[in-house]
């Protein structure tokens, strides 16, 4: 599903910021990508989502070679990629179900799609009653349920998580990342980058630890690395 | 693009210009400002353009034959005449045609003492091709290529006259083509920076339908409506008022000025608006498409 050879992306005069890294992720897996500010996990969500170019090496995302895809196709290859942000990214005048049929919009879905898979998808994240609700009337945990909701309306393979728990209490974090593992149980590769040590202790899940640009350890059902 | 999305878009332009209200209303004030001097500018240069033409049509070149040239050898000038392509107008005169425009002209007061002329023409051999040319510039490539005929002996032009008017005609061009580019560019630059408000307010948006699998033109199609619609607007307004003030110079001027139309001729409101409405929408909406696309080329890239 997503294979990265020999990836390095070097910023203009300084070291790497992703160095000869190799990753393969199966379809359907829960990833967790860890390692402390500047390890190069940023750079590693943007190469995947084709914003930046890898300097040398392979980036593979189903089956298509990222530096193969012209420009105008980078759209398609997004629509694979759900994405779901610490700071939750939803758009201030507009009510939840607004939010999320926005994504749909963006894709060109015909309405009667939006009108089925919109409440699908909300109820799904447990917000059905709230449809009406505007973002700051909700928690950050309801945020973020939108955000994951709006990232999976369009049914994409792969949900790929920025620190989804880096804005919220203990007990909405924990939530997310239920709801999360629920949507990779329904057969969504989770890719999940975070710094949170409880969460990615407690779920038993493969977690790849970076540091420097550099894979440190790639462990099934591993844990917060202590060196972290 | 979908009909859907296409109207999709469209809303969102309009939503666009609402929420910078302020700017939308800024930026249409200037790209009217801008299109009323331009069109002022054309309504004037094809005025001076008309009439220095119409003077043009005036300056006349005449053509004498020489005493032996035959009748054919004088039709065969006048077809060799008609075949340049600067070639205006032709009108032959005759040595009786000749005399009677001589006499009206000098012994208008006196015409007994051009009775005795009655029965011996002086002018006898002066029959002629009265010419005018479409391209007085060309005059002197014209006057080469007729001296050059058999049978021409003389050839009588003024070559100041038409040196002036074309002289003339160009500096109009150019002073009103270099104006008129100006005014383009403010307009241009203008619609840009109300565009970069559009996508600066709309940032986070744009970045989150870009990482949703936006098309392009999906992004962009709202901006150009906004561009197009500024650039529309701004050229209506001030096709109206000029249209208006226009028809009101016309009158005054015919009414002021008596007997101006023997002088010279003015363009009618149709004749000039028939070109310049067109014209303005299109630079308007021009305008608007390269001023949005400028900038989102500048800021869109994600």
């Amino acid at each position: 599903m997503i294979d990265l050879q020999n990836v390095s992306k070097a910023y203009a005069a300084g070291t790497p910021a992703v160095n000869d890294m190799n990753i393969h992720i199966d379809e359907g897996e829960f990833v967790f990508i860890v390692g402390d500010s500047g390890a190069g996990k940023s750079t590693l969500i943007k190469l995947l989502l084709k914003e930046l170019e890898p300097t040398s090496g392979k980036i593979v995302i189903n089956g298509k070679e990222l530096k193969k895809i012209k420009r105008k196709h980078i759209p398609l290859l997004r629509r694979d990629i759900g994405v779901v942000f610490q700071d939750f990214r939803l758009l201030k005048d507009r009510n939840v179900y607004e939010n999320v049929e926005f994504a749909q919009i963006v894709v060109e879905s015909p309405k009667e799609v939006r009108k089925r898979k919109v409440p699908a998808m909300l109820s799904m994240v447990g917000l059905a009653e709230k449809y009406k609700s505007y973002p700051h009337e909700l928690s950050g945990g309801e945020q973020q349920r939108v955000a994951i909701a709006r990232a999976l309306v369009n049914d994409p393979p792969i949900l790929l998580a920025d620190e989804p728990t880096g804005n919220l209490d203990p007990k909405n974090a924990w939530e997310t990342m239920k709801l999360l593992e629920e949507i990779n149980k329904r057969g969504t590769t989770v890719i999940v980058v975070t710094h949170n040590k409880e969460v990615v202790d407690a779920m038993k899940k493969r977690v790849i630890t970076i540091r420097d640009g550099h894979i440190v350890s790639d462990e099934r059902k591993g844990g917060y690395s202590n060196e972290n | 693009m979908k009909i859907k999305t296409f109207f999709y878009c469209l809303k969102q332009g309009f939503i666009n210009l609402k929420r910078n209200k302020l700017f939308t209303l800024a930026s249409v004030g200037t790209i009217t400002a801008c299109i009323f001097l331009i069109g002022l500018f054309y309504a004037v240069l094809v005025n001076i353009q008309h009439i220095v033409k119409s003077a043009e049509g005036n300056v006349c070149i005449e053509i004498f034959f020489d005493k032996e040239a035959t009748d054919e050898q004088i039709k065969d000038i006048g077809e060799q005449i008609k075949r340049r392509a600067e070639f205006g107008t032709i009108e032959y005169i005759s040595p009786e045609q000749a005399w009677e425009n001589y006499k009206n002209q000098y012994f208008a007061e006196d015409p007994e003492l051009a009775e005795g002329f009655a029965d011996d023409n002086p002018l006898a051999d002066s029959d002629s091709y009265k010419v005018t040319l479409n391209d007085v510039s060309m005059q002197d490539v014209f006057v080469d290529f007729v001296n050059d005929l058999d049978g021409v002996r003389k050839v009588n032009y003024s070559e100041s006259t038409a040196d002036t008017l074309t002289d003339f005609g160009k500096i109009v061009g150019f002073i009103s083509g270099a104006i008129i580019i100006i005014l383009l560019a403010v307009g241009i630059f203008l619609i840009s920076n109300t565009i970069m408000i559009g996508i600066t307010v709309r940032k986070e948006e744009i970045g989150i339908m870009k990482l949703m699998g936006a098309k392009d033109m999906f992004v962009r199609a709202p901006f150009m409506v906004e561009g197009v619609t500024i650039g529309i607007i701004g050229a209506l307004i001030p096709m109206g008022v000029l249209y208006i003030i226009y028809k009101k110079v016309i009158v005054y001027i015919l009414e002021q000025f008596n007997g101006i139309e023997n002088v010279m001729t003015l363009l009618s409101t149709g004749e000039v608006f028939s070109v310049l409405l067109p014209a303005a929408l299109i630079i308007g909406g021009g305008i608007g498409i390269i001023g949005s696309v400028i900038t989102m080329r500048k800021h869109l890239r994600v």
